[in-house]
């Protein structure tokens, strides 16, 4: 395993105009990120191409203290010890598993410290080779006791599904956006979103960044990335008059190469941040949410209403909704679409990445991880075809719908399935309205 | 230094191996998909799935017979066509694509849900449905050269087992696109609505080509869970399809022997590039410092991504294609 973040993808664009514009919606938005931690911690990711499974975590005491000197074992299925290992100063320990599979962590009591306390010190996992797994010891005191009945649980669920939703929602917007005035089927755009993490990541790790600040850094480099994008390959594409399904078949290409580039530079492991890495659910009436998961919504939902009021109300959107509507009339009536365009692809790379840092956060704890946008990105489509392709508030609705259900499929489905509750909705509004929730008749084609 | 002679063999290897074999028959179903019928079915991996698994399943949980279980995973293949077509097949070209992706995502999560350990073996996998085929196996010897090329007697008849498969399938695509129907399937990827105003059903054209496809698609999945003797979910994933696309489009889309050609060269190339990176990384004095050898299947994929988006600006119709006849553009 390679010392991680040594490389930057992506090379941030001229800073235009647009950028400006951009900022004024995300930075109060971003700011409102305000976060506390306490414990809990540790992730597991496998490396493609080694035999064995290296699996990996920390241990960190309620007070946030590393808990040094640890025993950690893995046992198999059958309940033989395949591996055992003792955790180091920082208490970090790392194991490996011989193949993909059915395995339990377990801490060994005997070797805590003296008054710990331990609130879960056993976990069974599936531990498979491209996939992120998170094992998680628990220390401290149980937080406040969650009623189980099932209407809490919907409830519990229902506000995670919208969490979840916005998330997607923020990362999809772009990609709806892109399809909206260019046509292009963006099969790169996870990629985006990985890479705006993986930004994130590097300027807060690596440079020792604030994670606030870290990612308003990453949003500009974000959206320079997505200039870059257009600039570089999109608009002379469009110039020597590829087709489009050419430029899905490219954009597949694209994808492929890039999620590899951050395989190689990040690594393949899922690495943490710094700030906001594990904090316990403060209680809410009848629902319970981390402070991080509150602020996710909090930002995800402003940030969302400054898109709406940038469509509505200023030239740009205006311009944007234009483009989107009629390419032609809108070049015609004098708009210049190559701008329109490339403040499309800026928007969509900054709020790509901003929903990245969210997704990171709320939903893979506060790690980050190469495939984590092209996990992400069919549920996207799923939200985006949903809505309507190329429309923006499509894309919000339909991506809060499949966040919905896909934390409500959990009460039926088993959890390791409940992706698939939103790409069935894709295929079940497909057979009755092929054009999307807010879609318009003479986009199906 | 390089040591070209291993490197030139073992890309020789590949140029007949059960890679080439799996990915020739991937890319002959999209051939019928999207070469003739201009369908872009972005989830092949998900017909081999359900090929494969389908087989693995008849023959250990139902006792079927090897022949039974391979007829049932095609039959599975063609079931799944029909149930994707339905509901995708009026609709424009990328709607497919994104239902296909998400239709073989979905089959995937499925396999590998620890719900469905009973039937699927769920991620622990699925063995012991190969025995009848390798009982099958003439070849007796352990190993077998030819031209500076060994194969191990189970890769050998697996290989053979695996081209004849390709070759029937080449014959019948051969034999199909000279005929009426192959015509019908050119003139929708060339013009929905004339064909329409023809009078041909359209619709139901559609669903036989991605029938059609999508078995060559399961055949592709039940020789490879013939070949390795044993089915891990997470082998099917997505990326499979993307490179059989790069097989079909390297070798050219709407000619019959395309995505054969394709799929040989694409997997000689990977293999050669591969080698070529571990020789020049590893080592005690390494031609190459900089680059890690664990970074180097990573780095082949980097290759394979550039690849297919320089193919795809350059030259969309491959070696043998026609430009003009694959304008490879929506409606």
């Amino acid at each position: 395993m390679r010392p991680p973040g040594r490389g930057r993808p992506g090379d941030p664009g001229p800073p235009r105009r647009p950028v400006r514009l951009l900022l004024t919606i995300l930075i109060p938005a971003a700011a409102l990120l305000g976060l506390a931690a306490p414990a809990l911690a540790g992730a597991v990711v496998p490396a493609v191409t080694q035999e064995t499974i290296p699996v990996d975590g920390t241990l960190r005491n309620a007070d946030g203290t590393f808990l040094s000197g640890v025993t950690v074992e893995a046992l198999d299925s059958g309940g033989r010890q395949v591996d055992q290992t003792r955790t180091d100063a920082q208490g970090r320990w790392e194991l490996a598993v011989p193949a993909a599979g059915t395995y339990t962590f377990r801490i060994d009591p005997e070797s805590l410290p003296p008054g710990t306390e331990l609130l879960q010190g056993e976990v069974t996992r599936d531990i498979a080779e491209d996939r992120l797994s998170v094992v998680i010891f628990r220390f401290g005191e149980e937080g406040e006791g969650l009623d189980t009945s099932t209407a809490s649980q919907v409830l519990r669920l229902l506000v995670d599904g919208i969490r979840f939703g916005l998330v997607i929602a923020i990362t999809a917007v772009g990609l709806s956006l892109i399809f909206g005035t260019t046509g292009l089927t963006n099969f790169s755009h996870g990629e985006i979103v990985t890479i705006g993490a993986v930004l994130a990541w590097t300027v807060n790790v690596t440079l020792g960044v604030q994670l606030i600040w870290a990612t308003l850094i990453a949003i500009v480099l974000g959206a320079g990335f997505g200039a870059l994008n257009e600039l570089g390959l999109w608009r002379p594409l469009r110039r020597r008059r590829v087709g489009l399904i050419a430029q899905l078949v490219v954009s597949i290409g694209l994808g492929i190469a890039l999620r590899y580039a951050v395989l190689i530079f990040f690594g393949g492991r899922s690495e943490p941040f710094v700030d906001y890495t594990s904090q316990i659910a403060r209680s809410y009436g009848p629902i319970a949410l981390t402070d991080k998961d509150l602020t996710t919504i909090i930002v995800s939902i402003a940030v969302m209403i400054g898109i709406a009021l940038l469509l509505q109300r200023t030239r740009i959107g205006k311009a944007m909704r234009a483009v989107a509507d009629n390419r032609d009339l809108a070049a015609s009536s004098g708009i210049d679409v190559d701008r329109v365009v490339l403040f499309v692809w800026m928007l969509g790379g900054g709020l790509a990445t901003l929903g990245g840092v969210l997704f990171a956060l709320s939903e893979l704890s506060s790690t980050v991880y190469w495939e984590m946008g092209f996990r992400l990105l069919l549920l996207m489509f799923a939200g985006v075809i949903l809505g309507g392709l190329g429309t923006a508030y499509g894309a919000l609705l339909g991506c809060l719908i499949v966040g919905v259900v896909v934390q409500l499929s959990t009460l039926v489905l088993p959890v390791d399935l409940k992706y698939m509750g939103g790409l069935a909705v894709l295929i079940v509004i497909l057979v009755f309205r092929p054009q999307g929730l807010l879609g318009s008749r003479a986009r199906i084609g | 230094m390089i040591d070209f002679s291993v490197l030139l063999t073992n890309s020789l290897a590949q140029l007949v191996g059960t890679s080439a074999v799996f990915y020739a028959l991937l890319a002959l179903g999209l051939n019928v998909h999207f070469g003739y019928t201009g369908l872009l079915n972005f989830g092949q991996i998900g017909f081999a799935l359900v090929g494969g698994y389908g087989m693995g399943i008849a023959v250990t949980r139902f006792g079927f017979p090897l022949w039974g279980g391979v007829l049932f995973g095609m039959a599975c293949g063609a079931a799944l066509g029909v149930l994707l077509g339905i509901p995708t097949l009026r609709l424009r070209a990328d709607y497919l694509a994104i239902v296909t992706i998400a239709a073989a995502e979905i089959l995937r999560l499925v396999t590998r849900s620890t719900s469905q350990t009973d039937l699927t073996g769920g991620t622990q996998g699925l063995t012991g449905y190969a025995d009848a085929f390798t009982a099958a196996n003439p070849f007796d010897r352990p190993e077998y050269s030819y031209l500076g090329v060994g194969f191990v007697r189970t890769e050998l008849w697996a290989i053979c087992a695996g081209w004849t498969a390709v070759a029937l399938c080449v014959l019948l695509l051969w034999l199909i696109v000279r005929s009426p129907w192959g015509r019908v399937l050119k003139a929708i990827r060339e013009d929905e609505d004339a064909a329409r105003a023809l009078g041909k059903n359209v619709f139901a054209y559609k669903i036989q080509s991605l029938v059609l496809g999508g078995v060559m698609g399961a055949l592709g999945g039940i020789f490879y869970a013939l070949s390795v003797q044993s089915l891990t979910p997470d082998f099917w994933s997505p990326p499979q399809t993307f490179f059989a696309y790069c097989a079909l489009i390297l070798g050219g889309a709407g000619r019959v022997l395309g995505p054969v050609i394709g799929a040989m060269l694409f997997w000689a190339f990977l293999s050669f590039a591969d080698g070529l990176l571990r020789q020049a990384t590893g080592g005690t004095d390494p031609l190459i410092g900089f680059i890690d050898t664990q970074d180097v299947g990573a780095i082949r994929f980097v290759l394979v991504g550039i690849f297919l988006v320089l193919l795809m600006v350059y030259r969309p119709q491959g070696i043998f294609g026609n430009r003009r006849e694959m304008t490879l553009d929506a409606r």
